[in-house]
C-alpha cells in the first residue's frame, strides 16, 4: 500500500476546507485569517544561543544526551531481539532533539508529563541511563519498579509524572499541576506532551481549554511525528497545524521544526518563561518524523520512502553536529572523547540493569493503597 | 450537638477543612458564587475566595484529572461532580491515571470527588444513578456512601485527609429530607467500617445510602409483630467491613442485603458471596438481595416508585427470609 505524501496531501486537504470555509464566511459577510500560527525561525549563530541563556558547555552536554538518547533505544532494541525485554519496545528515533531541548529548557521547579517519544526529557531531568534500561527489562531498579514497563515510567523526585497508556489522559493532570501553582502563586510551569494521534481525543481539548480559560502556567508539547500508529496525519484532523487549535483556547499556537534542537529550545524557554510570568499557555507543535515503526513489531512500510528519505537526512543528531562544527569549532577530538564516554555511560549502564533483579513476587500487592502518613500533617494558614 | 441537615452537615465540613488545611480546595461547575446545583458549596468562595472554589468549565476529564495534577503537587482538591451520573465522563481520569498512580510510581494522590448520586425525585436515566459498583471493581480507590448527617461530616473528613482517591457519595434524597444530630467539633468517622443502626436478632439487613431510611422503616414495622431485625450500615463499599457483616450474619444466620443500585454485579453480590463462602454454615437462609431491577432509572413516578426498592417490598424480603 502506498499513501500519497502526507504533507502534500494535507496542504490540498487544508485548501479545500480553506475554500469551504471561506464560502461559509462570506454567506455571513466575516473575514477571519484561517492560520495564525507562527512558524519558529532557526538558532542561526552561537550569539542567538547565548541570547537563550546556553553557553558552550550547556550546548554540548545537550548534545550528549541526544547521543545517550539515541544509545539507550539502540541497546533497547538489542535487548529486546535477545528476549531481555517483556512486553513490548517502543522508541523515539527522530525525535531525539525535541525531547531533550524541552527537557532542558524546563527549570529546575518546572514538571512536566513526558510520553512515549521523550527519553531524552527523562536524560535532561537527570535520570539515571541505567534506569531506563531496568525499566525496559522490567526489572526492580527501573522507576516503576517492574511493576509498568517500556516508556511508562518517570521519577517524580526530578518533576516529572509517569505516564499511563491512554494517551492524552496525561495532558489534564498537567493542567492540574499548573492549577496548583497558579492557585498557590508559585512561578513554576507545567509541561504536558501529546502526539498528532492523541490531539484527537477529548482529554486534550478539556486540557487546553481549562488552562487557557484559567491563563494557566503549562505549555503543551505536541510531538507531531507525522503518524499516530499507521495513521497519517490527514486521517487524524482537518486543519493545517495543529498549533492552530491554541487560537480556539485563547492562547498562542507555534510550528516548530523538531529535528533542530535550538529551534525547539528556544521556543520551550519563550513558552515556559512566558508561562512562569504569568503570561498563560502556549501550544507548541513539534514537528518530526517517526523514523521508524509504532514499535518494534511494526516495519513501518506505510510510511511513504520519499518522506523517510528525507528526514534521514535531516536526522536530528547529525544536524546538530554540524551546527556544533559550524558555530562553536566542535573538533573531531571532542566527537571522539564524547562517543566514547556515552558508550562507557551505556556499559556501565547494561550492567547495572542486568544486575538489578527482577521484583520480589511477594511485593505484588504493595502499595495499592498509600498509607495514611504517606503525606504531610494539615498545613494551617 | 446540633441538629443539621444532611447537606448542612456536608456543607459544614467543607468549611471545616478549609479552614484546618490551606491545601484544600473545591473546584466543580457552578460551585462558587452560585453554590453549586444543589446549594452544597453555598457562600464557600465567599469567605475562601475564587482561586480555592474554582468554577470550573464543564469538563469532567479536566476536573478529575486536574484534581490529580493539583494533588500531585501537594494540594488537597476536593471536586464536585454536579450529579453522579456525570462521573463516567472523568472515568479514564479515576481508573486510569489516579487509581493506579500510587502502585504504579509510589506518589498519592490524595483527591475527593463528591458524587451526588440517586434517585427519588424524577430524575430519570441521567440524574439518579448509584455508580457506587462500578467503581468497587477498581483497586486504588475508595468508596464511601454516608446515610446520616453524622456520617455525611466524619467520613467527608476522613476522605479530606486520606492520600487515595476517595469516591464520596452523597444521596440527594437525603440532602434536605434527613436532619439529625451532628457534633460541632471536628470529627473523622473511619473509612471502611460499618455502622450498627439497630441491634437485632432475627435477621441482618445491610444496607448503605438512602436505602438506609427505608430499612429503618421496615425494621420498625417488623419490631410491632415482635421481629427484631439488625440493620448494619455499611457506610463504606471500598474497602468495606466484611467484619461488621459477617458477625452480624453469624448471630441472625440470615441476611438481606438492600441497595438502590442495580441488581446484577451490584455491590449486593459481593456482600452475599463473602457471606457465602465465609458464614455458610451459620445460615438457616439463603442470603438474598432487593435492589433496583436491572433497567435505567426511569423517570415517571409510577416507574420510578416500581424501580426503587420500597418498604413493602424490603418487608415483603425479610418475611419470606424468615420463613425459609
Ligand atoms: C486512548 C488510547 N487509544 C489507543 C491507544 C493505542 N496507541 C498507543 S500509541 C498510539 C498512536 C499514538 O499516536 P500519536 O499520538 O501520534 O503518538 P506517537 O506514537 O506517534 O508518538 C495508539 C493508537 C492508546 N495508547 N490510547
Ligand atoms: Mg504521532
Amino acid at each position: 500500500m502506498h499513501y500519497p505524501h502526507p504533507e502534500s496531501s494535507r496542504t490540498q486537504a487544508f485548501r479545500w476546507a480553506r475554500t469551504g470555509l471561506m464560502r461559509r464566511c462570506g454567506r455571513i459577510q466575516c473575514q477571519r485569517a484561517v492560520s495564525e500560527v507562527r512558524h519558529a525561525n532557526p538558532v542561526a549563530s552561537f550569539d542567538e544561543a547565548r541570547e537563550i541563556g546556553l553557553d558552550r558547555t550547556d550546548l554540548v552536554s545537550m548534545y550528549r544526551n541526544m547521543l545517550l538518547t539515541r544509545g539507550i533505544e539502540d541497546r533497547g532494541r538489542t535487548l529486546f531481539k535477545q528476549g531481555k525485554i517483556p512486553g513490548s519496545f517502543y522508541t523515539g528515533l527522530g525525535n531525539e532533539a525535541s525531547a531533550v531541548a524541552i527537557g532542558s529548557a524546563m527549570g529546575p521547579d518546572d514538571v512536566g508529563t513526558p510520553i512515549q517519544r521523550n527519553i531524552g526529557v527523562h536524560l535532561a531531568r537527570g535520570t539515571q541511563p541505567w534506569k531506563i534500561l531496568a525499566q525496559y527489562m522490567g526489572r526492580q531498579g527501573g522507576p516503576s519498579v517492574g511493576r509498568d514497563g517500556n516508556v511508562h515510567f518517570a521519577e517524580f523526585d526530578l518533576g516529572l509524572i509517569t505516564m499511563v497508556s491512554h494517551l492524552p489522559a496525561m495532558l489534564p493532570v498537567a493542567t492540574g499541576c499548573a492549577l496548583a501553582f497558579r492557585i498557590r502563586d508559585e512561578q513554576r510551569v507545567a509541561v504536558g506532551w501529546f502526539g498528532d494521534g492523541s490531539s484527537a481525543r477529548g482529554d486534550a481539548h478539556e486540557a487546553m481549554n481549562l488552562a487557557g480559560t484559567r491563563e494557566l502556567p503549562v505549555v503543551f508539547i505536541c510531538n507531531n511525528n507525522h503518524f499516530a500508529y499507521s495513521t497519517p496525519n490527514r486521517l487524524e484532523y482537518a486543519i493545517e497545524h495543529l498549533a492552530e487549535r491554541a487560537l480556539a483556547y485563547g492562547f498562542d499556537g507555534v510550528v516548530v521544526d523538531g529535528t533542530e534542537l535550538l529551534s525547539v529550545y528556544r521556543e520551550t524557554h519563550l513558552a515556559i518563561e512566558k508561562a512562569r510570568s504569568g503570561g498563560g499557555p502556549t501550544l507548541i507543535e513539534s514537528v518530526t518524523l517517526r523514523l521508524e515503526g509504532h514499535g518494534v513489531h511494526d516495519d513501518a512500510s506505510y510510511v511513504p520512502r520519499e518522506l523517510i528519505d528525507e528526514y534521514r537526512d535531516r536526522d536530528p543528531i547529525d544536524q546538530f553536529h554540524r551546527w556544533l562544527v559550524e558555530h562553536v569549532d566542535f573538533t573531531p577530538d571532542e566527537q571522539r572523547e564524547l562517543e566514547s564516554a556515552v558508550k562507557q555511560a551505556l556499559n556501565e549502564a547494561l550492567k547495572l540493569a542486568e544486575a538489578s533483579p527482577e521484583p520480589n513476587a511477594d511485593s505484588l500487592l504493595d502499595g495499592v493503597y498509600a498509607a495514611r502518613d504517606a503525606l504531610e500533617a494539615p498545613h494551617f494558614s | 450537638m446540633a441538629e443539621r441537615t444532611y447537606l448542612e452537615a456536608i456543607a459544614e465540613s467543607l468549611r471545616t477543612e478549609m479552614q484546618r488545611d490551606e491545601r484544600v480546595f473545591l473546584i466543580g461547575q457552578d460551585i462558587g458564587a452560585y453554590g453549586g446545583a444543589f446549594k452544597v458549596t453555598n457562600g464557600l468562595q465567599e469567605t475562601f475566595g475564587e482561586w480555592r472554589v474554582i468554577d470550573a468549565p464543564l469538563s469532567e476529564t479536566a476536573i478529575v484529572g486536574g484534581c490529580t495534577g493539583a494533588a500531585l503537587m501537594g494540594l488537597r482538591p476536593v471536586a464536585e461532580m454536579q450529579f453522579a451520573d456525570f462521573v463516567s465522563c472523568a472515568w479514564d481520569q479515576l481508573v486510569t491515571v489516579a487509581a493506579k498512580q500510587h502502585w504504579r510510581a509510589g506518589t498519592p494522590v490524595p483527591i475527593v470527588i463528591r458524587l451526588p448520586s440517586g434517585g427519588g425525585f424524577a430524575g430519570g436515566p441521567f440524574h439518579s444513578q448509584n455508580p457506587e459498583s462500578s467503581f468497587a471493581h477498581v483497586p486504588g480507590l475508595k468508596i464511601v456512601c454516608p446515610a446520616t448527617p453524622s456520617d455525611a461530616k466524619g467520613l467527608l473528613a476522613s476522605a479530606v485527609d486520606d492520600p487515595n482517591p476517595v469516591l464520596f457519595f452523597e444521596h440527594k434524597h437525603l440532602y434536605r429530607r434527613i436532619r439529625g444530630d451532628v457534633a460541632e467539633e471536628r470529627f473523622t468517622v473511619p473509612i471502611g467500617t460499618a455502622r450498627l443502626e439497630r441491634d437485632g436478632d432475627d435477621v441482618t439487613l445491610v444496607t448503605w445510602g438512602a436505602m438506609l431510611h427505608v430499612a429503618i422503616e421496615a425494621a420498625a414495622a417488623l419490631a410491632a409483630e415482635d421481629v427484631s431485625v439488625e440493620i448494619v450500615d455499611l457506610r463504606s463499599i471500598l474497602p468495606w467491613d466484611s467484619d461488621a457483616v459477617l458477625n452480624s450474619v453469624r448471630k441472625t444466620s440470615r441476611l438481606l442485603v438492600l441497595h438502590e443500585d442495580t441488581y446484577t454485579a451490584g455491590f449486593g453480590a459481593e456482600i452475599l458471596a463473602t457471606v457465602a463462602a465465609e458464614s455458610f454454615e451459620y445460615l438457616d437462609a439463603p442470603p438474598q438481595r432487593l435492589t433496583a431491577p436491572d433497567c435505567p432509572v426511569p423517570l415517571a413516578p409510577s416507574l420510578e416508585r416500581r424501580f426503587l426498592p420500597q418498604v413493602e417490598d424490603v418487608l415483603h424480603a425479610l418475611r419470606e427470609l424468615l420463613a425459609y
